[in-house]
């Protein structure tokens, strides 16, 4: 109890110091880019708008692209968590499970029976509903062997699912002759190009799930020790789970509406929170939270510069950090 | 023994039927339909000019080369789960045409004035750099099938990210091409890529062959089959490196075709028994009849626009695979 005193507000500290560096870059990448502005001018398109194209560069395309970036982050963050612990596989995530790219799916088939008068409004629900869907079926596949599923089984069933919602929306795009940055925004994912109305609109939702995901979080330590022991300790467990997949659909749904499907975020970022914070959930949830907002708006601002003028969308270099941790991880699990 | 022989071969001389009445009525069918006695007629040379240019310079390259490429996909296929002994492998899973891929990606958009017959050259490179990865990240004291496939799935979505982003690096009229291309299709293959391929595949599909009595015996486990004398190291890299060359060509040609070489085997299994004398010639049969039928789909379904094969074989693919993977539950992913 004792040593659980000195700790909090150590965590505490780091949360912080989490959440003033997230700042800190949150402004550098405002301000940073093709055409870099200083703190003053940002300033003055806030306070004193003038309308030249300096403002609106700063108010309408870097300001919103930084504002998704971190909620995403955030929000596919806390969905890896949560998926982590009710799969009990350290392989879990949105987007390794083919939740993302069954929600673009979705999206991406609206898209093609509705055209253009599709709106951001209506593509959420769309968007929802077709995470629901796929993470019913990893979930039902996952709990079809009573358990005895192993955990390479269940990231093999996610990542067909992956791969046959990636190629059914590819041929709906290739269907649909659109354009190229369009098959890139719903196959890769991108946070540019997204206006503040996009992120106003799927707030409600994202912030709902964020909102169930840290209410959780205690039951969510109680059910990391096995459903045998939750049971005992008296946890509901039924409802427990349906709130975690509540959290997870509308989390990861929300995400993919605003940004496409981007990968590895909830599969890095759990792991290295888990490294720092420990296995507490109560921590590691806003933990995981910071980082992954951290990491969506450093890969943005990074992916920036790599390939001057032209912009690389983030969700290439999310996969390709994220790829030597899946395979950090496969290699450090004892194998079964 | 022997009746059982005869059984096998029947079916065997049955699916090439099989193959050859696809082909003929791909040849037939398209935009313009031709009656069988015209494709016939054409195809002896006596048909009338319009006929013979849709048949023979549109057409019969396109079925070719679906013939040469199934083929190749699956004897890989059933090459690589032979040597890896575990029926969830094949190429595409594993990320072995993920980095054929990214080579010919890179080739295509780097190199300025590319001649396509390296291709096969440099896809086969990417293959083999990509199964050489994957052996030395899956290698831990010994290899762990379940582990091998993790890695591989991580590989891929590397290869994937790759891909995207050279496709955005390179020139954009290049860049529709290579999407095309990347999700996997035969459309505008011409007599030049038929050049090119056929040599890889006369030769290789021979050799593969002529290693079933090699797998036969390693089927039945590593000790037995160095019990019954077989150099087994030898043969298991001398198979890896057929099914890397067959790959190669594959992916050189008509890109990502994912779950042929998955699905070709099992198939081929399912009808002729799990001997190799008949399960690799079969394998070849049953992977060039998916290929027609997908790529017939693509251009039929759709008229007038051609999806990707890919996006077919994905389709059927995944759901077979996920059926594969609760089919083979009850045994340890490891197991033979």
């Amino acid at each position: 109890m004792h040593s659980k005193r000195n700790r909090n507000p150590k965590l505490l500290a780091g949360l912080a110091t989490g959440v003033a560096v997230l700042l800190f870059v949150m402004l550098f990448s405002v301000l940073r880019g093709i055409q870099s502005f200083g703190v003053r001018e940002l300033w003055q398109a806030y306070a004193l708008f003038d309308g030249s194209n300096e403002h609106l560069l700063i108010s309408t395309v870097r300001m919103p692209r930084t504002l998704i970036a971190a909620a995403v982050g955030a929000s596919l963050a806390m969905a890896g968590v949560i998926m982590q612990v009710l799969t009990r596989n350290p392989l879990a995530s949105p987007s390794v499970f083919g939740i993302n790219a069954g929600a673009s799916l979705c999206v991406v088939a609206a898209l093609v029976l509705y055209g253009s008068s599709l709106t951001i409004g209506g593509m959420i629900p769309i968007a929802l509903a077709g995470a629901a869907v796929t993470a019913v079926i990893v979930f039902v596949l996952g709990s079809l062997g009573g358990g005895k599923l192993d955990t390479a089984r269940l990231t093999l069933a996610g990542a067909s699912i992956a791969a046959f919602s990636a190629s059914l929306t590819s041929g709906l795009i290739l269907l649909n002759g659109q354009a190229l940055e369009d098959a890139l925004f719903w196959m890769i994912g991108s946070v540019s190009g997204r206006k503040l109305e996009h992120l106003q609109q799927v707030l409600p939702y994202m912030s709902l799930g964020w909102l169930v995901a840290l209410g959780i979080g205690p039951s969510l330590n109680v059910m990391a020790l096995g459903d045998d022991n939750a049971k005992g300790l008296g946890m509901r467990l039924k409802l427990v789970q349906s709130l975690a997949a509540a959290a997870v659909i509308l989390l990861a749904g929300s995400s993919v509406a605003a940004a496409g499907p981007i990968a590895f975020v909830g599969l890095m970022v759990p792991h290295v929170c888990r490294a720092i914070a420990g296995e507490d959930h109560r921590w590691l949830l806003p933990y995981s939270a910071v980082a992954g907002a951290l990491l969506l708006v450093g890969a943005d601002l990074l992916s920036r510069f790599v390939l001057m003028p032209r912009e690389v969308p983030v969700g290439i270099a999310t996969a390709l950090l994220g790829v030597p941790f899946l395979i950090a991880i496969a290699r450090r699990r004892k194998h079964d | 023994m022997i009746s059982r022989r005869k059984a096998g071969g029947a079916i065997v001389g049955g699916a090439l039927a099989i193959v050859i009445a696809i082909a003929l009525i791909s040849l037939s069918l398209g935009t313009t339909k031709l009656s069988f006695m015209e494709v016939l007629a054409t195809l002896a040379g006596r048909g009338e000019v319009d006929s013979s240019m849709i048949v023979l310079q549109l057409r019969l390259p396109r079925i070719l080369a679906a013939i040469m490429v199934g083929a190749a996909l699956g004897v890989a296929g059933a090459l690589l789960q032979g040597v890896v002994r575990n029926p969830l492998a094949s190429p595409d899973v594993l990320g072995v045409t993920g980095g054929a891929s990214v080579c010919v990606v890179a080739f295509m958009t780097l190199v300025k004035g590319f001649s396509v017959h390296w291709i096969p050259f440099v896809a086969a490179a990417g293959a083999l750099a990509a199964a050489a990865l994957l052996y030395g990240l899956g290698w831990k004291k010994g290899i762990s099938p379940s582990r091998l496939v993790i890695i591989g799935i991580g590989l891929s979505a590397a290869a994937g990210a790759l891909t995207t982003f050279l496709l955005i690096s390179g020139p954009s009229y290049l860049a529709t091409q290579v999407l095309s291309w990347t999700t996997g299709s035969i459309y505008g293959t011409n007599w030049t890529y038929i050049k090119m391929l056929w040599p890889w595949i006369v030769i290789l599909l021979p050799c593969a062959m002529l290693l079933f009595r090699e797998l036969n015996v390693q089927s039945l486990g590593a000790p037995a089959a160095i019990g019954l004398g077989s150099s087994l190291q030898r043969s298991r890299l001398l198979a890896l490196l057929i099914c890397v060359a067959l790959c190669g060509a594959a992916v050189g040609v008509a890109g990502t075709l994912s779950f042929i070489g998955l699905m070709a085997p099992h198939l081929s299994r399912l009808l002729v028994g799990a001997s190799y004398r008949l399960v690799l010639p079969m394998s070849a049969l049953t992977g060039a009849a998916l290929l027609l039928l997908a790529d017939l789909g693509g251009r039929m379904l759709f008229m007038p626009l051609d999806i990707p094969a890919g996006v077919f074989t994905a389709g059927v693919g995944a759901p077979f695979f996920i059926f594969l993977l609760f089919k083979t539950r009850q045994r340890s992913i490891s197991a033979p």
